[in-house]
């Protein structure tokens, strides 16, 4: 068996070490077959994209940061249940439980909230493992262009409760616009 | 009239001396988008629009950066050292005819900073002076690797001008003069010496490569063996005279090419032109027609560069005394059989 029908592209070639001809030993011919070649990029389309004006295309899968979802009357989703941290494969979600006072009761859907939720942005590898756990959807992946900033401080891209629940008016919002529908 | 001849001169000296150093600023930037291009890239394109301020910005980065001396014994040499290779590449250009002639306030503008008779052997001069600038900076840096650098390119400039002045032979042969005025004006019309001369053009272009230093015979500043060759010491400036005069001298020899084989500034229809538009127009349109051509080659080096990898020492040689010479030889003895031939059929 040779060795180009081994080959999977089909392009392998066998290394010869026979004798060049009078023709292939003055080059030239290769020589202007290899010009022929660089000329024809010359031409093609480039591949660059010119970054801060141009951005590449985000897939339909994409997913961007996190938000913890507020329900229809603007309570917080979360009971602080732990899954999402348990099934987060980085290990980049922490959280702390506390009971729900009595007068905190249009904050908190459940009895048991996360007084603490805290995402390491550097270690989060956007996977979406615990918008699929969460039993309460109360975690998603939404898809925000907003690309998480760099910073020369580590504290800084630990995501707390201030950056990552949803905004209230755009809970309420979001239900006004449910109820028109 | 002598004072007309001076100021007439000194106008067509400055020019030159701006073009040679507008084109080989603008050569650096040719160079990277032209590489961009060849790699399907797109090439520095912030500095201005599409880039067209990159060699200023390039300049000006050189020109801040900090002026480092070796400790070495020869300081005046590691200075004299990019002085020649930019001087060198610069003296090259006053011999080469720009155009016809210009007819002005009365007067027949002869458009060549000067006119002598030995222009070719000129060139060769000037050229082998060259080498001393590399040799020189390379053996005053005091480092072993812009040393051996400075011996591959010495050994590599003096082999290749062998051959180069064979194949200039065959030419001389031909055409009987050593002006390069004359050859311009015996190439008139589509009367081009490349149609005549072939194999020499071809000798002579693969040598133009060896004597500029550049791909595939770039060995000189080959970065994976000798760091950056005999400018490896050289900061600042001094090493954008190196870098400037590199490509000062792709734009000469590019003429040179264009002037001996190309047809200088002669294009088809020129002396019809003359005839009906007029002498000025038409030999504005031959200077152009000169910096076409000359701006293909320039092109053509550097498509050259990002298409043919560097060769080896011994392959360079090789080709140098074991190929190019002997082929040179017998362009000359082919030339001179069918010269002979063809005076005895007359």
């Amino acid at each position: 068996m040779s060795i180009e029908t081994i080959s999977l592209s089909g392009r392998k070639k066998e290394v010869s070490n026979k004798k060049m001809t009078f023709l292939e030993s003055l080059y030239l011919v290769a020589i202007f077959k290899g010009l022929f070649i660089t000329i024809r990029h010359l031409f093609k389309r480039k591949v660059t994209i010119k970054y801060p004006e141009q951005t590449r295309e985000l897939s339909p899968v994409y997913r961007g940061q996190h938000m913890l979802m507020r329900d229809e009357e603007g309570k917080e989703r979360c009971t602080a249940c732990g899954l999402c941290a348990l099934s987060c494969p980085a290990e980049a979600i922490t959280m702390k439980a506390d009971e729900r006072k009595p007068d905190e009761k249009h904050l908190y859907r459940e009895e048991k909230y996360a007084s603490i939720y805290e995402i390491n942005m550097l270690r989060c590898i956007f996977c979406g493992l615990c918008e699929e756990a969460c039993p309460k959807q109360a975690i998603y992946l939404t898809k925000s262009k907003v690309m998480v900033k760099s910073n020369t401080n580590r504290e800084d891209f630990i995501f707390g409760k201030d950056k990552l629940v949803m905004p209230l008016d755009q809970a309420m919002r979001n239900t006004q616009l449910k109820a028109v529908n | 009239m002598d004072q007309a001849i001076i100021i007439e001169k000194s106008v067509i000296i400055i020019s030159v001396f701006a073009l040679t150093m507008l084109m080989a600023m603008y050569s650096t930037l040719a160079e990277r988008k032209i590489a961009a291009w060849l790699q399907d890239r797109i090439g520095p394109n912030r500095a201005g629009k599409g880039g067209i301020l990159q060699p200023l910005a390039d300049g000006l980065k050189l020109f801040a950066k900090e002026e480092f001396t070796p400790n070495t014994q020869n300081k005046f040499l590691f200075v004299t050292g990019p002085a020649i290779s930019m001087s060198m590449a610069l003296m090259t250009s006053a011999v080469i005819p720009w155009g016809d002639k210009l007819h002005l306030f009365g007067r027949d503008i002869i458009l060549q900073a000067t006119d002598i008779d030995v222009a070719i052997l000129y060139v060769f001069g000037v050229l082998s002076v060259g080498v001393y600038g590399i040799m020189i900076g390379g053996w005053a840096s005091n480092n072993k690797f812009s040393l051996m650098s400075a011996m591959r390119a010495a050994s590599q400039m003096i082999s290749y001008e062998v051959a180069m002045g064979m194949s200039i032979i065959a030419l001389v042969m031909m055409t009987q003069t050593l002006s390069l005025k004359e050859i311009a004006e015996q190439q008139s019309g589509m009367n081009w010496n490349v149609f005549y001369q072939p194999v020499g053009f071809l000798i002579f272009l693969v040598c133009s490569f060896a004597e500029t230093n550049r791909t595939p015979f770039d060995l000189a500043e080959c970065e994976a063996e000798l760091i950056g060759g005999y400018h490896t010491e050289y900061s600042s400036m001094r090493m954008g005279f190196y870098l400037f005069a590199e490509y000062a001298s792709m734009f000469i020899s590019s003429t040179i090419l264009a002037v001996l084989y190309f047809g200088a500034y002669n294009y088809p229809g020129m002396d019809w032109m003359e005839q009906n538009v007029g002498v000025n127009i038409a030999n504005v349109i031959g200077m152009f027609a000169l910096f076409a051509k000359l701006c293909f080659f320039i092109f053509f080096y550097m498509w050259v560069r990002w298409t043919i990898p560097r060769f080896r020492y011994d392959q360079l040689m090789r080709l140098g005394w074991k190929m190019l010479i002997p082929l040179s030889i017998a362009n000359i003895i082919i030339t001179a059989i069918v010269l002979l031939l063809h005076d005895k059929a007359i």
